[in-house]
């Protein structure tokens, strides 16, 4: 057992899969001799080296297209794209090809990699760095969209990405990398890709998100249950594609109310998916609208304001309180 | 078939005042006394503002910020031949050049404390804010050669700045193909200063120089010592003057050094010698300037001092103007989303404005 943060935590996954697996390397920019911007990928290269932990020239498109190659080929490569808000550059690649090879081909070719990204906001960071748009990959069909809230699920879920027969975007909620420490259990643990985890059961309200607002609401949800004593289910989404809609149906179907917690902008953020799966299997048991709290539909403003437009604790709050008053 | 040869290739590489302040006559750009303290002070101004700004990140009173040190011969003499009508496309490494063409020295502390006010530069229209997104503005720098040419803009051209790094990136190269295919007056100026971020030049290409990319799409391209500011400007000069001449554009590699960190953010002892570092300090652009301009008898300790006492003055009362406490439109991120009026945009710019007033009264 060993109380990690998060970037200790994918870095003991990351070498833990190298050491057990010579298929698995590691590739992008700066993540080998400089051992990643945010210390990822730290001591890698040294163990390994140059060969399986690849500093690549600066091209976001073409770390995703080698990759690709690198997976057809029977390699397990995890590339890392420094900051999401580079991203877009992976997504002709990515939608193109890594998503559909194994359709294309009827299984014959498949491509298992991992693409590791820091996404979201809260660091005081310049533009490009603080956005959420697990949106634009979880819409990318054939790829699996994953991110996790702690540093044990980070750990687990790494590796189970890292094992999964198919393209994983793995994005890493940077604002929690070094925000708390977690016990992470010595023995292997396998995350299971596709899967929602119900962190704490109650019976009066589910409370669904993800990554850093996973965090934060966690927190006002203590607040709530303290002073107020409301038993509330919390659910942390873990995958965003594909979604876990049994979780979802069957917590609400108990708890008859629901709010989903997102950083990622209202319009069409995975909020909006939450609620049409609720619609489809559980309207019924419903004693309240559902509600969603996320970013305004915005370009992600700069630092100084982001913490006004990021949900608030007391934007959180209020939204489960309305919703269990209703 | 007899096998013919296609090539050679010719490249050429200048320097118009060497390390020490000398200068080749035979390539002197001619400037007056004039233009030359204008040059020389851009380049002090881009010194010592980097050095404000990395203070005041170091104190806490700035985010996240790149630096230019050792690169201001770079951007100063490529602005030294441009007018303001012609378009400056940067990245963010330009600071000597930037100010040069009017931003205020108060628009990167905005920026990088994050305030997206800092990207307004009402005095030079024509230049683009920061470019983050690597290589990105390169190919809207081809998209605005063509604008000129359709619009029959006489005598402007277009600059286009980007580092080493940017030149692996699929956009830089689909920009090159399509400037040389279209023939757009576009200057393409890389900054080559050896690294981006941890990775060296030897890892970024396997090139000889950077230079010779430009060849493969038939583009004059020179390569030039980049903390020269005299051959800087010349080999833009002499580009410009084919753009503005309708003869296409041209390529520039100019040879630097990142003296500092990329940002703040970043560790270089992690990755590289210091005395690579020491080395490149022998070759200071604004160290050999000054010598130069003192071998010309135009210039002197008194002179310098009263120099760097302006400019410090300049700065501090930036500083000082940047500081005086005011409140930020708080919901200024909804004013710029369309040109037209969404009622969804406006629907949430009042329940901004409602949690906002519930969020800063509640804590």
């Amino acid at each position: 057992m060993a109380k990690l943060n998060m970037i200790q935590a994918i870095n003991r996954a990351l070498h833990e899969e190298m050491a057990k697996d010579d298929s698995v390397l590691v590739m992008g920019q700066d993540v080998g001799v400089n051992g990643g911007v945010f210390r990822a990928t730290d001591g890698l290269y040294k163990e390994y080296g140059e060969d399986r932990s690849i500093d690549t020239p600066l091209a976001e498109s073409a770390i995703m297209g080698t990759a690709i190659g690198m997976a057809i080929g029977g390699l397990k490569p995890v590339a890392e794209i420094q900051f999401s808000g580079f991203a877009y550059l992976i997504m002709g690649q990515l939608e193109a090809n890594a998503a559909r090879m194994r359709t294309r081909s009827r299984g014959a070719l498949t491509v298992p990699l991992v693409v590791r990204m820091p996404y979201g906001g809260g660091i005081r960071a310049l533009e490009h760095h603080s956005e959420s748009k697990e949106t634009y990959f979880a819409h990318t069909q054939g790829v699996k969209t994953v991110i996790p809230s702690s540093p044990r699920a980070a750990r687990s879920l790494l590796i189970g990405a890292i094992r999964d027969p198919d393209p994983v975007i793995f994005m890493e909620p940077k604002f929690i990398y070094r925000a708390f420490r977690e016990d992470v259990p010595d023995e292997e643990e396998v995350g299971e890709l596709g899967k929602a985890r119900i962190l704490q059961e109650g019976n009066d309200i589910t409370v669904i998100s993800w990554g850093a607002m996973l965090y934060r609401t966690r927190k006002a949800i203590e607040t709530l249950k303290e002073e107020k004593g409301y038993s509330i289910e919390l659910i942390d989404l873990q995958t965003i594609a594909p979604m876990d809609a049994t979780t979802i149906a069957e917590s609400v179907k108990k708890t008859g109310r629901c709010v989903v917690i997102q950083e990622a902008q209202k319009t069409l953020g995975p909020a909006s998916e939450i609620i049409a799966i609720i619609n489809d299997k559980a309207l019924m048991y419903l004693e309240a609208p559902v509600k969603r709290i996320g970013m305004y539909d915005l370009v992600m403003p700069y630092f100084h304001r982001e913490n006004w437009y990021i949900p608030s604790d007391g934007r959180i709050r209020r939204a489960i309180e309305e919703t269990l008053d209703f | 078939m007899p096998v013919s040869t296609i090539g050679p290739f010719k490249l050429e590489y200048f320097q118009v005042l060497n390390e020490k302040g000398e200068i080749d006559k035979k390539l002197d750009p001619g400037l007056s006394n004039e233009e030359l303290l204008k040059l020389y002070r851009a380049m002090v101004l881009g010194r010592e503002t980097d050095e404000r700004l990395l203070k005041l990140q170091r104190q806490g009173r700035l985010g996240t910020l790149p630096v230019c040190f050792g690169q201001e011969a770079a951007s100063a003499g490529a602005v030294m031949a441009m007018k303001d009508s012609d378009w400056f496309v940067g990245a963010y490494r330009e600071l000597s050049g930037r100010l040069m063409r009017g931003e205020s020295i108060e628009n990167p502390m905005l920026i990088y404390n994050g305030l997206e006010e800092g990207n307004m530069i009402k005095t030079s229209p024509r230049t683009l804010p920061i470019a983050i997104v690597l290589a990105s503005q390169i190919p809207q720098a081809v998209g605005l050669g063509y604008s000129i040419k359709m619009k029959q803009e006489k005598d402007t051209a277009v600059v286009t700045f980007f580092g080493d790094g940017s030149t692996s990136e699929g956009d830089f190269h689909e920009a090159m193909n399509f400037a040389s295919v279209w023939k757009v007056p576009v200057v393409f100026l890389c900054q080559n200063n050896s690294w981006a971020i941890s990775t060296p030049l030897k890892k970024q290409m396997a090139s000889e120089t950077i230079a010779q990319k430009a060849i493969a799409y038939n583009m004059p391209s020179v390569q030039v010592d980049g903390n020269d500011a005299l051959a800087v400007y010349k080999a833009t000069r002499e580009a410009i003057d084919r753009a503005y001449a309708g003869e296409g554009p041209s390529f520039i590699e100019a040879v630097t050094y990142r003296m500092n960190v990329h940002t703040t953010a970043d560790d270089p002892t992690k990755y590289r010698k210091d005395d690579e570092v020491a080395m490149w300090a022998e070759k200071d652009p604004i160290t050999r300037f000054r010598a130069y301009l003192g071998k010309k008898k135009i210039w002197n300790d008194e002179k310098e001092d009263a120099l760097r006492k302006e400019i410090r003055d300049e700065i501090a009362a930036a500083v000082k103007n940047y500081e005086e406490p005011r409140q930020y439109k708080p919901d200024a991120p909804f004013d710029f989303i369309y040109g037209t009026e969404v009622e969804a945009i406006e629907e949430q710019r009042a329940e901004f404005l409602e949690n906002f007033k519930k969020d800063v009264t509640n804590g």
